[in-house]
């Protein structure tokens, strides 16, 4: 069985995959998105939201262009998408402070700053705040923080509803999107194309194909020829009541959503496929929300959860064509949410290889290789 | 507009306690839930959503969240999963919950909103 005349598949059908389909079919060509099942571990429903620029790339100044560039078109990408879905985004791009209690820390996190800013020039700000002079700024801020990193170009969204919003567009504009579809095995089919062997049991044609299929990639990665393999970090939330008032500021850490709750994050582990969340890691996310802002203390927590993050081995993006198998692409990262506003416009250009096509040789596969070779 | 409590006090009434709800006094029986006292004083609102919607104890067994109220300086908190005492301080919340002052913060974080 061929798919009906799609000139391109995108398999998964999370933030990464959907902001490249949407990008591929704004350039004018015929779309499908194969989404995989509701239990499958999805990043794309369990992160955090940030649009973040600061620490991106300090060593790596590639990644730090491209997640600029990111950051610097997320206002007209979400104004689109929103006008296309009708799904309020809910974009901040007002500033992000990150936060410390350990000077150690403070000073090693100074050092990685100053070289993005070498990295990106007058393209870059940030700031490096001491804690007394930062609770001048934010009274509510508590004594035990030794200071702040601040960057004015960072963000936040409602990941949920991005993902949403994508969905809708993408609808809208005439892809397909097919659900419970997930590829177990892709192989290049006779007479060109590729063959996508489904869970089902049913065979799928496709012209070309992208896989973004996060922590789903790695078995298809090295089907069609790819060394990239990526392994999951589990991060753990938390989502607070309700709050009146507004804070004050944003931070990779604590954030205050759109309906009021604080969304409180950032642990890392590396367990294996294990996305539950543990009674540890939400205790050492509650007091550090309360060790920053310490009228958090009587607060409630109503929701816990983990999730996995997609983690290539050196941590930044992946976007590759296949050596082996032309027409076969592979595009994961970390920072999905981040640079979806470059999958939906810039990526298209590179795929399609058109003239506006950016130069992604940095972040190819191939760096995988070399290493596993040496 | 006020509505009438349509609710009766029942045959086997334990002791009467005394407890205020914005101010006001109102009672409760020993046993009652603070939803339930709520309910027998008044049938109106006991609270205003985040949305701004009047609210008040709907399914008396701690699901539903729509009895939410501060009591004793402590907001939402589920009023029908709560044993009325006497002395309590009840008060009805309009929209969502600010954050305690602390003593030594000489702003509040709205302030920086």
């Amino acid at each position: 069985m061929v798919l009906r005349s799609s000139e391109i598949t995108i398999i998964g059908g999370g933030i990464v995959g959907l902001s490249t389909a949407l990008g591929l079919l704004q350039a004018g060509l015929r779309v499908t998105v194969l989404n995989g099942a509701d239990g499958d571990f999805r990043a794309s429903q369990g992160n955090f939201g940030l649009i973040w620029l600061q620490g991106k790339g300090a060593d790596f100044a590639p990644y730090a262009a491209w997640t600029r560039e990111a950051v610097a078109r997320w206002p007209e990408f979400a104004r689109a998408l929103q006008e296309l879905s009708g799904v309020d985004l809910a974009l901040q791009q007002s500033g992000g402070f990150e936060f410390f209690t350990d000077p150690d820390e403070f000073t090693a996190f100074a050092q990685s700053l100053a070289q993005q800013q070498a990295h990106l020039g007058p393209r870059f700000s940030h700031e490096m705040i001491d804690g007394d002079t930062l609770r001048r700024l934010h009274p509510e801020i508590g004594p035990e923080v030794v200071g702040a990193s601040f960057c004015p170009l960072d963000g936040h969204v409602n990941p949920l509803r991005l993902l949403t919003a994508l969905q809708r567009a993408f609808v809208t504009l005439g892809g397909e999107i097919r659900t419970g579809a997930q590829v177990v095995e892709i192989a290049q089919a006779q007479g060109g194309g590729f063959d996508l062997r489904l869970k089902d049991g049913t065979h799928l044609g496709a012209p070309r194909a992208v896989l973004c299929a996060g922590l789903g990639s790695s078995t298809l990665a090295a089907q069609l020829g790819f060394a990239t393999r990526v392994s999951p970090q589990r991060g753990e939330l938390l989502i607070t009541e309700k709050l009146g008032p507004r804070l004050g500021f944003l931070s990779s850490t604590i954030r205050q959503v759109d309906e009021g709750g604080l969304q409180i994050g950032g642990t890392k582990a590396n367990v294996g496929p294990d996305d539950r969340e543990t009674l540890s890691e939400i205790n050492a996310l509650a007091r550090h929300a309360v060790t920053v802002l310490p009228a958090l203390a009587d607060v409630r927590v109503v929701r816990a959860w983990g999730a996995l993050r997609v983690m290539t081995p050196d941590g930044y993006p992946v976007y590759a064509r296949s050596p082996q198998h032309p027409g076969a692409y592979l595009v994961t990262c970390h920072s999905g949410v981040t640079l979806a506003s470059l999958h939906a416009s810039l990526l298209a250009d590179w795929i399609e290889d058109s003239a506006a096509a950016p130069d992604l040789e940095a972040f190819d596969d191939h760096r995988f290789a070399l290493s596993a070779a040496a | 507009m006020t509505i009438d409590s349509r609710f009766l006090p029942r045959p086997d009434a334990g002791a009467l306690l005394h407890m205020t709800l914005d101010g006001a006094p109102i009672t409760a029986r020993a046993g009652d839930t603070l939803a339930a006292a709520i309910l027998a004083a008044s049938g109106d609102a006991s609270r205003h959503s985040t949305m701004g919607t009047p609210r008040t104890a709907y399914c008396m067994m701690g699901v539903c969240f729509d009895c939410l109220i501060e009591v004793d300086g402590q907001p939402n908190t589920q009023a029908c999963m709560v044993a009325a005492r006497d002395g309590m301080v009840l008060a009805r919340q309009n929209g969502a919950r600010g954050l305690r002052k602390l003593s030594s913060t000489p702003a509040q974080s709205n302030a920086d909103g």
